[in-house]
């Protein structure tokens, strides 16, 4: 193995390309980072956190992190998994996140990863907002209810589909999406369900019409196999 | 005016209030109004219902509601899946569904029916009857039978199991799953779940028509107070299909009145606004249907297994046809109308459901893949399902955005409102009119509640752990005595001001 480009994570080796994040060398050697907010082919934006990794001792990002040669990183400690864990229990409560009537539940990025996690409890209290619902789009249901604000429906309306429908707007906790359009109605936009920014979501935000449910129990994406096994898939999945 | 619905003047009353833990169900709560000779003038039962979801469903999308209004009920989650789900298929135009489709929501639900009906026998019922009305209290919950009678409390457990499994199979979990989807369902058997499923039924149906058995001979015991216990009579309202026949998943609604006699010989569930209506009673929040044309005080009625075995004109299965025959004799021409005849009718339809799953088992449709059907996309749909305590409305409003703008909701347990209030006041009468009340006496009114719906009064039986309280205020409302269970089970008498 050429040890110039082989970086080592929980001891083992990894060897990247120039310009690959550490995200996606890992991702390519079948090695599992907690991540929400990356999606192949989209710039990385760091958004979520959840893919803290420690790097020679510091904390950073590994979506957006570039890999280096000799690098000594830490991914799998109970240490960074309890931190990854704190901060899935402040998504779920920052939302309103109910996953027994979800219908995204089993395909869902967030909740394989809490269960990954071991995240028994919310642990907070919940914010209990008030979050927009867009039914105005003949094909898609907007519920803003479970947004994460990860930033991956912007980016793909922004750089794939060329249309800027999907806009971050506000600071801080008050981030949060908005659409691009007249009446701030999906249904006013030009979005259509085969533009890249309606399969990006990682949760059940942006979801088809008239579809809810139709893969059984059993069936659906996260039903038999960890997401962390799924690594095949989180590297080769397109929009 | 209903007798002993109000007193005349509560001056110098004491209240006496049976009042469960709240339950995701609903919370049950029997009030009685005493005298000092311990005359009874007043006894009401009152319940919250399921306001809070008709409000929270709005503005959801209409495929969400199937898989979300299962919430309301952690015992017969899939009625409500169902009876929605019906309503949807309305609402995307699927006028009829693939015979695959409709057969495995009928496995779907007859599975239910065997399970819930298990449990409302077995686990919340046999307590009472086996061990007695006013037995020690310690030993009259299913572990009690399980030590005195450990064949019938096994029997009890795997029919439930059973039912269970047929669940799993169709909706993909035991409980809170998936199967039906507006047009359809999502998910076909596979060989194996059938031959899986095939494999105990033999087993199971001799141990349901021993049940059957078991009510029989309990009535034979002592038929005069079987007969008498909560005993009136009242209108009845059940599902049938086309041909008279008892149909628990489809088919039109019959109301006969206490002869027998049809008063809407059938309608299509559709116009049941036009046939029912609710009366509102300021001290209750559970509304009250009746018969629009009878009025509130004539047109009121029952639903449920004893309603529904006697308004269709025949079981389509033999064995619980026959079990049908045998009970339907003991009212000597005459329709049973004794409240203890619940139970008889509920495992009566356990075996019925048996004998239907038999026959799905060996239909090949069952292992059809075309699952699902869409037509054109409707405004208003209405879903109306024979739930195990009755018939369930299920009726939605959805707008040209896909979100729903309007629920009405009538359970099983509305229907029986008046039903069941005239079932404990009868019991008051006979049982705790000017006697000392003491915790079997009380049991008494719960027999008759759990004679309907255990959903009220599974504090006491299904968890047989869950604290109760029952207050005894005089007219002032100050409490003179309490009598409470704790956590472990074990009652205490405490008088508070003493
Ligand atoms: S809608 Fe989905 S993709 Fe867009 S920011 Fe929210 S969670 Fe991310
Ligand atoms: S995946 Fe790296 S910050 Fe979200």
């Amino acid at each position: 193995m050429n040890t110039e480009n082989t970086f080592i994570i929980d001891g083992s080796p990894i060897p990247f390309e120039p310009g690959q994040t550490v995200l996606e060398a890992a991702l390519k050697a079948d090695v599992f980072i907690p991540h929400l907010c990356y999606f192949p082919g989209l710039r990385p934006n760091g958004n979520c956190k959840l893919c803290t990794i420690s790097i020679n001792g510091k904390h950073s990002s590994a979506c957006t992190t570039l890999a280096r040669p000799g690098s000594e990183i830490e991914n799998n400690t109970p240490a960074l998994n309890d931190k990854r864990r704190l901060m899935l229990q402040m998504l779920f409560v920052e939302g309103n996140h109910f996953c027994p009537g979800c219908e995204k539940s089993g395909n869902c990025q967030l909740q394989a990863l809490a269960y990954e996690l071991e995240m028994m409890t919310p642990h907070f209290n919940h914010f209990f907002p008030n979050r927009k619902v867009d039914a105005s789009h003949p094909e898609a249901f907007l519920d803003m209810n479970r947004c994460i604000t990860c930033g991956l429906c912007v980016q793909a309306s922004r750089d794939v589909d060329k249309k800027n429908i999907f806009i971050l707007s506000g600071r801080g906790m008050a981030s949060h999406v908005v659409i691009n359009s007249p009446s701030g109605n999906l249904g006013d936009s030009d979005f259509s369900m085969s533009d890249k920014a309606a399969s990006v979501c990682p949760v059940g935000a942006i979801l088809p019409k008239h579809r809810g449910y139709s893969v059984p129990i059993g069936k659906r994406l996260y039903d038999g196999v960890p997401i962390s096994s799924q690594t095949e898939f989180l590297k080769t999945r397109k929009a | 005016m209903f007798e002993l619905e109000n007193a005349k003047t509560t001056q110098g009353l004491r209240r006496v209030a049976i009042d469960p833990v709240s339950r995701v169900e609903g919370h049950g709560k029997v009030t009685l109004l005493l005298d000092e000779q311990n005359k009874i003038h007043q006894v009401r039962l009152h319940i919250v219902e399921f306001r809070g979801f008709e409000v929270f469903i709005k503005g959801r999308p209409y495929w969400e509601v199937p898989v979300t209004v299962q919430r309301l009920c952690g015992i017969c989650p899939v009625s409500h899946h169902l009876a929605a789900s019906k309503a949807m298929d309305v609402i995307v135009g699927a006028k009829q569904l693939t015979p695959t489709a409709e057969k495995l929501r009928r496995l779907m639900h007859y599975g239910q029916i065997v399970q819930s009906n298990a449990v409302h026998f077995y686990h919340l019922a046999s307590p009472d009857l086996l061990m007695g009305f006013d037995s020690e209290v310690a030993q009259r919950n299913i572990v009690g039978v399980a030590m005195k009678y450990p064949d019938i409390a096994k029997q009890g457990i795997l029919l439930r199991k059973y039912g269970q499994e047929v669940i799993h199979y169709t909706a993909g979990k035991r409980i809170h799953g998936t199967g039906a989807i507006p047009g359809g369902v999502n998910k076909a058997l596979t060989v194996a779940e059938r031959d899986k499923l095939k494999k105990d039924l033999p087993q199971l149906i001799e141990w349901a028509k021993g049940g059957v058995e078991l009510m029989q001979r309990f009535h034979e015991a002592n038929p005069a107070f079987y007969n008498s216990f909560g005993l009136f009579e009242s209108n009845m309202m059940g599902m049938v299909r086309e041909d008279g026949a008892l149909d628990l998943y489809h088919g039109d609604l019959r109301i006969t009145d206490a002869e027998g006699k049809p008063i809407f010989d059938r309608f299509s569930y559709d116009n049941y606004t036009q046939i029912l209506r609710e009366e509102v009673k300021s001290w209750s929040y559970m509304k009250f249907p009746y018969i629009a044309e009878l009025g509130p005080e004539k047109g009121w009625y029952k639903v449920g297994p004893l309603a529904r075995l006697q308004t269709c004109d025949f079981i389509p299965s033999p064995l619980a046809e026959a079990a049908r025959k045998t009970m339907l004799a003991i009212g000597n021409g005459r329709p049973v109308h004794s409240t203890l005849s619940y139970h008889w009718a509920r495992v009566i339809e356990i075996l019925h459901g048996l004998e239907v799953i038999q026959d799905l088992l060996n239909d090949p449709d069952v292992l059809g893949n075309d699952l699902l059907v869409k037509g054109e996309r409707q405004e208003e749909g209405v879903g109306v399902i024979e739930a195990p305590r009755g018939v369930l409305i299920h009726h939605y409003k959805v707008n040209e955005d896909d979100q729903v703008t309007m629920c009405n909701l009538i359970v099983s347990t509305t229907h029986n409102n008046q039903a069941m209030n005239t079932a404990i006041r009868s019991v008051a009468t006979q049982h705790l009119d000017r006697r000392v009340i003491t915790e079997g006496l009380l049991n008494h009114i719960e027999c008759a509640i759990r004679a309907y719906d255990p959903c009220l009064s599974c504090a006491t039986h299904a968890m047989g752990k869950m604290p109760l309280q029952v207050e005894l205020v005089d007219a002032a409302g100050e409490c003179l005595s309490l009598l409470r269970r704790d956590a472990a089970g074990n009652f205490h008498n405490s008088d508070m001001y003493a």
